[in-house]
């Protein structure tokens, strides 16, 4: 008791660890390997191309961020953009005869997208809470509800959207901006949101604090199920985002449409160092994981020696060693 | 000498985590058959040594002497394999299973290829009969409760047939009943030869169980000596580096009767019935009583915590209070007594944990990190916080360091009536003292604070009045002079409760 405050406890030092520098590690023995590869790889063309092809896996992928790190887990998102995009698709073309084909009804079809995702989310966010039914269970009653639904407003074949108002839509997708396609400006607007959200809001840290332990944060007055139900909520308007960008880029949706996003966006998360039990949460690694796995795709199209079959074995190879990554960081610490 | 042989020792035991050094160099001691107590403050360094010892972790430098022959233990199931066990301070218990197979986790009976239930049962029952619990083996661990779990804990210890046991205070979490049965244990284990090492910050248990006693002080050895040679004030002033002799301040007089909180015919069904009173402006209102006499139910009823009929009263207004955030709204405040499973995010660091509940205060827009970390440099030296550094994960303080943290916590919300759930369980005596004198401060101030305590002369110590409670009911209130040991026990054995009425 008798030594000054500051002997005792040291400022935080800046530390480097495995488990910060490992994405960003793996992302920069990506590209390496790629200019190695292939001259065409490190042009800004591709990198752009590569990363506005992510944009709506790791829109998803940022919702999922929210819903793990709060100790949640969403299997739903993939059935849930096709169900968007289907219902966007058919909202629009309805409206062809009244509102014609311009601005508008893309600018109607888009709220219904976010509305229709939000509404999505929050129902399985009311299934958690209200319902008190296991996350893991919730989303994947609705991955099979999303996905039959979709099939069935399908009529079993493809949706497509009026071809003009795909015209009109289009840019959204394939314009640019000073120079950068549309999609990679959503993408780090929402990223750079996001970070801030999960960093320095009280959601944000309220979420962490739940999947931290939730019991903690009952005795702490949080308001559990409601911030629950915001992270469930927030990762469906996220689809609908996500959906938004993805509807001009096809113009259609059918029963194959988003499939096993879910498992691309849950990757990308882990690789990213959230952790899978909740408690803690890295946005920018979640978009450096996405970046990464469209990467190993791109890498493998551009190379002859490795079957681009074999793509998704090295995205699961990668996610392993992500988690192994993680385990290494908690027994140092 | 030969009947004392050195079981276990520590050689010149150093460790450090990272660039932060928790032990100096420590030797010590443990002799077949003898009880060695090992005391020192929070963060002192006992649970670490201990660890070291176990197996659980290796010392940085130093080695480990097993019967004279130095020894390397290659983790704690090699420790337990040559007979040295660790009892945590942590309870170490898998939750969703029973309690039986708790006790065998890991040295399973067996049965040809299959698990021997009916010996593994048989034998649960035996131990916990021993130790004088009602516990049945088949139960959930989850559904134990804290003591109950502790008495599991040593059960487990006792069926691997240790002959070094380590337990990092085990009575922290007992009533004095409890204890009892454990120190009959304990004697008996001694009797057979076993070697033990225990710590406690309970000084007066320690003058009377162990044989020897070594204080550690800030990761040193401070000195080690027969219990005979030692008062508990001595090795209090050995312990702190100063004198603790005033454990408790003078206690204030109350100024006026104005009554702050009311509470009346409050139940929680099943656990709380019919309990009415009523706590004054200055005030501290001790509430008594055995473990599982309903005080925590009462408390978590009235903050919202628990559903709770009754009628609540702050400063005369009728109020409802549904949920915490409706206590926090009308400045009440309860500081759990779970501190691991409810009061701290465990695998955070100091920072969020300090505002998760007072969080709005630091929110313009968004989090003002600054002024946070400006709380904590606040906290720390107001609660005398002791950590290697500031960025450690809670999970990793001592547990002394952790309970500081959840009074700053609490205390960070400015409540005007707090209610504190065990005040000072597992922290040292020099703490203690400043913990009472801050809950003293606290009444002289003007607020107003209920303290549970199952330690009976904190209740008396700290307390204006006391409540006692029996199974789920107020059964008796004491003022003044009247507050003592024996008047308190006798309500809480239900002795007195009818002769008053
Ligand atoms: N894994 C760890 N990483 C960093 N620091 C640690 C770790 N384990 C312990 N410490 C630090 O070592 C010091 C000693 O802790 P220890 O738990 O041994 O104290 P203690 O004497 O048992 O205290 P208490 O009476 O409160 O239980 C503390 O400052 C603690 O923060
Ligand atoms: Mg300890």
């Amino acid at each position: 008791m008798s030594n000054a405050v500051s002997d005792r406890i040291a400022a935080p030092r800046v530390r480097f660890k495995l488990s910060v520098l490992g994405p960003l590690l793996a992302l920069l023995l990506l590209l390496i390997l790629g200019a190695l590869l292939n001259g065409n790889f490190l042009t800004l063309g591709n990198i752009m191309n590569v990363v506005a092809r992510s944009a709506s896996i790791g829109i998803i992928a940022i919702g999922a961020t929210f819903v793990i790190t709060s100790g949640g887990l969403d299997l739903s998102v993939g059935s849930m953009a096709a169900f968007t995009a289907g219902l966007m698709i058919i909202i629009m073309n309805a409206l062809v005869p009244t509102l014609g084909t311009g601005w508008m009804v893309v600018v109607v079809g888009m709220l219904a997208g976010l509305l229709i995702g939000g509404g999505a989310g929050a129902a399985n966010g009311l299934l958690v809470t209200a319902g008190r039914i296991e996350p893991f269970i919730v989303t994947l009653g609705t991955l099979g509800i999303f996905r039959a639904l979709i099939t069935f407003l399908a009529n079993g074949g493809t949706l497509n959207l009026n071809f003009k108002v795909a015209d009109v839509y289009s840019p959204i997708y394939s314009g640019n901006i000073a120079g950068i396609p549309v999609p990679i400006i959503v993408f780090a607007v929402i990223a750079i949101a996001a970070e801030i959200v999960l960093r320095r809001t009280k959601f944000g840290r309220h979420a962490a604090a739940i999947g931290s332990s939730e019991q903690v944060a009952r005795y702490s007055a949080i308001n559990v199920d409601r911030v629950r139900l915001m992270t469930y909520a927030l990762q469906g308007a996220l689809v609908g985002v996500a959906t938004m960008l993805y509807v001009p880029r096809f113009g259609s949706a059918n029963s194959s449409t988003a499939v096993l996003w879910e498992l691309q966006a849950i990757a990308a998360v882990i690789i990213g160092g959230t952790m899978l039990k909740g408690g803690f949460g890295r946005i920018w690694g979640t978009v450096v994981g996405v970046i990464i796995l469209e990467l190993i795709g791109n890498i493998l199209n551009l190379q002859s020696l490795i079957s681009p079959y074999l793509n998704q074995a090295f995205q699961g190879a990668i996610i392993i060693v992500a988690v192994l990554l993680q385990r290494s960081k908690r027994a140092a610490d | 000498m030969e009947e004392n042989s050195a079981s276990l020792a520590g050689v010149a035991v150093s460790k450090s985590f990272g660039p932060v050094q928790v032990l100096y160099g420590i030797d010590l001691t443990l002799r077949s058959g003898e009880v060695h107590a090992l005391i020192g403050e929070n963060g002192a360094g006992k649970s670490t040594l201990m660890k070291v010892l176990c197996g659980y972790q290796g010392p940085t430098s130093g080695h480990l002497l097993l019967d004279g022959q130095r020894v390397v233990f290659h983790d704690s199931a090699d420790a337990e394999h040559k007979g040295v066990v660790l009892i945590h301070q942590e309870f170490n218990l898998a939750e969703q299973l029973s309690v039986e197979a708790n006790i065998f986790l890991g040295r399973e009976m067996q049965a040809g290829a299959l698990l021997d239930r009916r010996g593994m049962h048989d034998r649960s029952l035996q131990l916990l009969r021993e130790l004088e619990t009602e516990i049945d083996p088949r139960q959930l661990v989850a559904d134990l409760s804290v003591p109950e779990k502790q008495m599991v804990e040593i059960a487990k210890a006792l069926v691997r047939d240790a002959r070094v046991l380590v337990m990092d205070e085990p009575t922290a979490v007992l009533t004095a009943k409890e204890s009892e049965v454990l120190f009959k244990q304990i004697e008996r284990l001694r009797q057979q030869g076993v070697a033990i090492l225990y710590t406690s910050h309970k000084l007066d248990e320690v003058k009377s169980i162990a044989n020897v006693v070594t204080v550690l002080r800030d990761g040193r050895h401070v000195i080690t000596a027969p219990v005979s040679d030692m008062s508990v004030d001595q090795m209090a002033t050995h312990m702190v580096g100063r004198d603790v002799s005033d454990l408790f301040p003078q206690k204030s007089v109350l100024a006026g009767s104005e009554i702050v909180l009311e509470v009346e015919h409050l139940s929680v069904p099943g656990r709380v019935f019919d309990a009415s009173f009523a706590l004054r402006r200055g005030e501290i209102l001790g509430f008594a009583g055995l473990v599982g006499s309903g005080r925590t139910e009462l408390m978590e009823g009235l903050v919202g915590l628990r559903h709770a009929d009754g009628s609540i009263k702050i400063n005369g207004a009728p109020i409802r209070i549904r949920s915490l955030r409706d206590a926090s709204r009308h400045r009440l405040a309860y500081l759990t007594e779970d501190r691991k499973g409810h009061g701290l995010l465990l695998n955070m660091r100091m920072r969020p944990n300090l505002t998760l509940l007072g969080l709005d205060r630091f929110v313009h827009g968004l989090i003002d990190e600054k002024a946070e970390e400006k709380a904590l440099e606040k906290a720390i030296s107001d609660f005398d916080i002791r950590a290697g550094d500031r960025t450690v994960r809670v999970g990793n303080l001592s547990g002394g360091n952790q309970q500081k943290l959840l009074l700053a916590k609490t205390m960070l919300v400015e409540p005007d009536i707090v209610i504190i759930d065990e005040p000072t369980r597992g922290i040292d005596i020099g703490t203690k003292q400043q913990i009472y004198s801050f809950i003293d401060r606290l009444a002289r101030s003007g607020k107003s604070v209920i303290v549970i305590s199952s330690e009976m002369a904190e209740v008396i110590g700290l307390s204006h009045r006391v409540m006692v409670m029996k199974a789920g009911r107020i059964v008796g209130e004491l003022e003044g002079r009247d507050i003592g040991e024996e008047s308190i026990v006798r309500y809480a054995m239900g002795l007195a409760g009818s002769a008053a009425a």
